[in-house]
């Protein structure tokens, strides 16, 4: 390690130093900021993501920017009350068109989004372009709106994020149980006697104040991201409502902090991207590596489940195999299986590999050492069982379809062919009892009973030596 | 405020740009380059809110920022081939990851659709902030470009001829397979947008023609953001054809429908900028936006105002319909 890296590392300790020991003034403010930024957005995008109108925020934050120019226009000052009224209203405007559309023409809710978002957007550029020419107009800051700035960020606009986020919190901890009735049940809550508009409306309302908020931060664009990212990492964490607006609203913060962090350390690092790419990353993270609901813990689930299913099939068709000479063999030629299973040879020897290796099964070299069709398996006492109880399984659930529900038999082998893997003894018990015990299938096949199952390896030797 | 509002002095507005033959050349580049973009997206847009694809494209205009930058980084030029084939790489990787988030997650489609964009975006201003300044590609010309820098850009020579700006020249290019296309595959791409199911049992590809629409509209971003922007790009993509559907109903009516009202778009865009003094290619869409509201007014097929005067006509006779028509479905009435 020479001198410029050691001085790269000390710089990057004193840096880390200085972020987390809080004390500088400019840390404050941007800290502060991007927190109340991510509760208050995580909070409300709990919300809009769940109610799947993910897009609202986005077309919200476009249509917001001709209410920030003419508040601009009417203050003549950048940071003043009249941009946060102006972006209100111009964001109620684009919210009441969008449904206006909506209800009286035949435009789609995408395309009547899309509608509002450039349409308001447009305007927003044409009356910013415009500002820009007029004398007052050229101090800098307004384009700070499209972008965001993080560092343009005073105590004030922490002050105003915070009492934002401080109100959604408030807002949503009273009125939490009726939002959530409007959102999933809008009839149900109307029959209910709950003000449905006016609630869409407060949250709506709410939903404007944390997009003009974070816009200074983090720009039009990615509000919507912050909206959007935090709360479907939730969503994949958890399905319960309370806890996924916990986890959208901590994993903002945390996505706040981290990218404002990693911007810090360099000189050239945009903190609002960088926020979003580390909310980003937050996702993908869960997304795969989640214990629960992750891809990859599923990935190998599935795996096993299908593994199970092969196995129990290959041990199904062995013992039809068996029956279909009145088991008068006790092996099986792996062509014959192959057939039975319609899958190629080299995967059925696999099959029977993973039979030897589960103690189901022998595997016999055959008479031909060069055909692999040739080998034979024959069953272990524990193989034996196990086939009994998928074939009983399979045509219990046959007999009962036929019997009890009235299916013609010729319907009833697709649904056996699922069920039979999932059966639980419980189950077949029942099922035995509602059938009481029977012997033969719809096609007149011999179920094999618990007996069998017990004795049939036995019993099948027995058979075998009589004539 | 009062100086927001300029004076519309006529002659300045109407007549200044045509007056020598210096700047009608250069105005016409600026008006016939917003034409062929709102033309070409008109087109495209047409097939896309069929498709109820209208924010596929917003997502994939913002989606392509990254591949933009990697190649401009690869070449350090704003060389046409590396610029269209990052852009359209990083515009199908975008669509590719909303379907598959779509798909194999529990992710809904606009929640796929809102992360996978503003993701793809965020990296690529992280890559264009990391250019400095030698870039000359930034998210802001990306957002909503500067038209009226059309006839600067360099000339494209055949031998010694000069034949016309590159920008326009490629949009032209564009605009002109898309005519091409769109009459060629015109019955496969009505059908795939309108009936999933029978598209499917006709044997015809799907998914090829779900991607191939996909990159014809990567490819038109391409074309045109340098001049016009992302956000032009989204407008003219759904205003047209939802503005002609308060007219007609027949697709090829409202495919034709974008040829004037492109015309429409620039040139009013074009006055309404050298009024106000504004960017052109905003001023464009508020021109759109304007006729968007007029057509939703007085449209014969959706309008207000024919909803509004003759629906208490229409709910009569239709009602006399229905009665005539219970009656006659009684055969003892009838007898």
């Amino acid at each position: 390690m020479d001198a410029a890296q050691v001085a790269d590392g000390l710089d990057l300790v004193s840096k880390t130093l200085r972020f987390f020991s809080f004390s500088d003034h400019s840390v404050q403010v941007v800290v502060l900021g991007v927190i109340f930024m991510g509760v208050g957005c995580g909070l409300m995008g709990g919300f809009v993501v769940t109610r799947k109108l993910s897009l609202f925020g986005d077309t919200l934050s476009h249509a917001v920017l001709p209410g920030v120019a003419v508040g601009f226009l009417w203050s003549q000052s950048k940071n003043s009350i009249s941009i946060v009224v102006g972006a209100m209203i111009a964001g109620f405007l684009g919210v009441l068109l969008i449904s206006l559309i909506k209800k009286s023409t035949k435009v789609g809710l995408d395309s009547a989004l899309g509608l509002v978002l450039s349409g308001f957007y447009a305007v927003g550029i044409c009356l910013l372009t415009r500002i820009q020419k007029l004398e007052f107009g050229n101090q800098s800051g307004i384009d700070r709106y499209l972008f965001g700035q993080i560092t343009g960020l005073s105590a004030a606009d922490v002050w105003s994020m915070g009492i934002s986020c401080l109100l959604i919190a408030l807002i949503t901890t009273i009125f939490y149980k009726e939002i959530l009735v409007t959102g999933f049940d809008p009839g149900f809550a109307h029959s209910i006697g709950l003000p449905v508009d006016l609630l869409q409306y407060l949250l709506w309302m709410l939903l404007a104040f944390s997009v003009i908020t974070s816009l200074q931060v983090v720009g039009v664009i990615l509000v919507s991201a912050l909206l959007i990212i935090p709360a479907a990492t939730a969503s994949i964490i958890t399905q319960k409502m309370k806890a996924l607006l916990i986890w959208s609203a901590s994993l903002g913060m945390i996505a706040g902090v981290t990218g404002s962090y990693i911007s810090f350390l360099g000189s050239r690092l945009p903190t609002g991207p960088l926020i979003v790419l580390s909310s980003t990353l937050l996702f993908v993270t869960v997304l795969f590596l989640h214990y629960e609901n992750g891809l990859f813990i599923q990935w190998i689930r599935l795996r096993g489940k299908d593994r199970k299913i092969a196995l129990e099939n290959t041990l199904k068709a062995v013992y039809q195999e068996l029956e279909a000479d009145n088991f008068f063999h006790d092996t099986v030629k792996l062509g014959n299986l192959a057939k039975r299973r319609r899958i190629s040879m080299p995967e059925m020897y696999q099959e029977s590999v993973h039979l030897v290796r589960k103690d189901f099964a022998f595997l016999l070299r055959g008479e031909n050492q060069t055909l692999p069709s040739d080998n034979t398996l024959s069953l272990t006492p524990t193989g034996w069982s196990e086939a009994c109880r998928i074939v009983r399984n399979h045509r219990l659930w046959e007999l009962y379809l036929t019997n009890e529900v009235q299916y013609p038999a010729d319907h009833v082998h697709e649904d056996a062919e699922k069920i039979e893997h999932v059966l639980g003894d419980e189950t077949v018990r029942k099922i035995e009892r509602i059938l009481s015990n029977p012997r033969k299938d719809p096609h007149g096949k011999l179920i094999p009973s618990q007996q069998d199952i017990e004795q049939g390896y036995i019993d099948r030797r027995i058979a075998k030596s009589l004539p | 405020m009062s100086e927001f509002f300029p004076p519309l002095d006529f002659n300045d507005t109407f007549g200044m740009p045509w007056a020598t033959p210096k700047d009608f050349i250069w105005n016409a580049q600026i008006v016939s380059m917003g034409i062929l973009v709102s033309l070409s997206c008109g087109l495209i847009g047409t097939f896309i809110v069929a498709r109820k694809l209208a924010l596929m494209g917003d997502a994939i205009s913002h989606g392509i920022l990254p591949g933009l930058a990697i190649a401009f980084i690869a070449t350090q030029s704003k060389a046409l081939l590396p610029m269209f084939i990052g852009a359209c790489g990083a515009g199908l990787l975008c669509s590719f990851c909303i379907e598959w988030l779509h798909k194999k997650t529990p992710l809904k489609m606009d929640a796929a659709l809102g992360l996978t964009f503003t993701s793809f975006f965020a990296f690529g201003v992280l890559l264009i902030t990391q250019m400095g300044n030698n870039a000359h590609i930034d998210a802001e010309c990306l957002l909503y470009g500067e038209i009226g820098f059309t006839p600067l850009a360099e000339s494209i020579y055949w031998g010694s001829l000069e034949i016309g700006s590159r920008p326009l020249l490629s949009i032209g290019l564009v605009t002109l397979i898309i005519i091409l296309l769109i009459t060629i595959f015109y019955k496969q791409l009505l059908v795939t947008s309108f009936d999933q199911t029978l598209s499917v049992s006709l044997g015809l590809p799907v998914k090829a023609i779900h991607y191939g629409l996909m990159l014809l509209l990567a490819v038109t971003i391409v074309a045109s953001f340098e001049s016009v922007g992302v956000i032009l790009v989204i407008a003219m993509l759904i205003f047209p054809s939802t503005t002609a559907s308060f007219f007609f109903t027949r697709m090829p009516a409202i495919l034709l429908c974008s040829f004037p009202l492109s015309i429409l778009y620039s040139f009013g865009g074009f006055f309404l900028a050298r009024w106000l003094d504004c960017s052109i290619a905003a001023s464009m869409v508020v021109v759109a936006m304007a006729c968007f509201g007029i057509a939703w007014l007085i449209g014969t097929e959706d309008g207000i105002i024919k909803k509004y005067f003759f629906e208490r006509k229409l709910s009569e006779k239709t009602a006399i319909k229905e009665g005539t028509k219970k009656a006659s479905s009684f055969p003892e009435a009838q007898s």
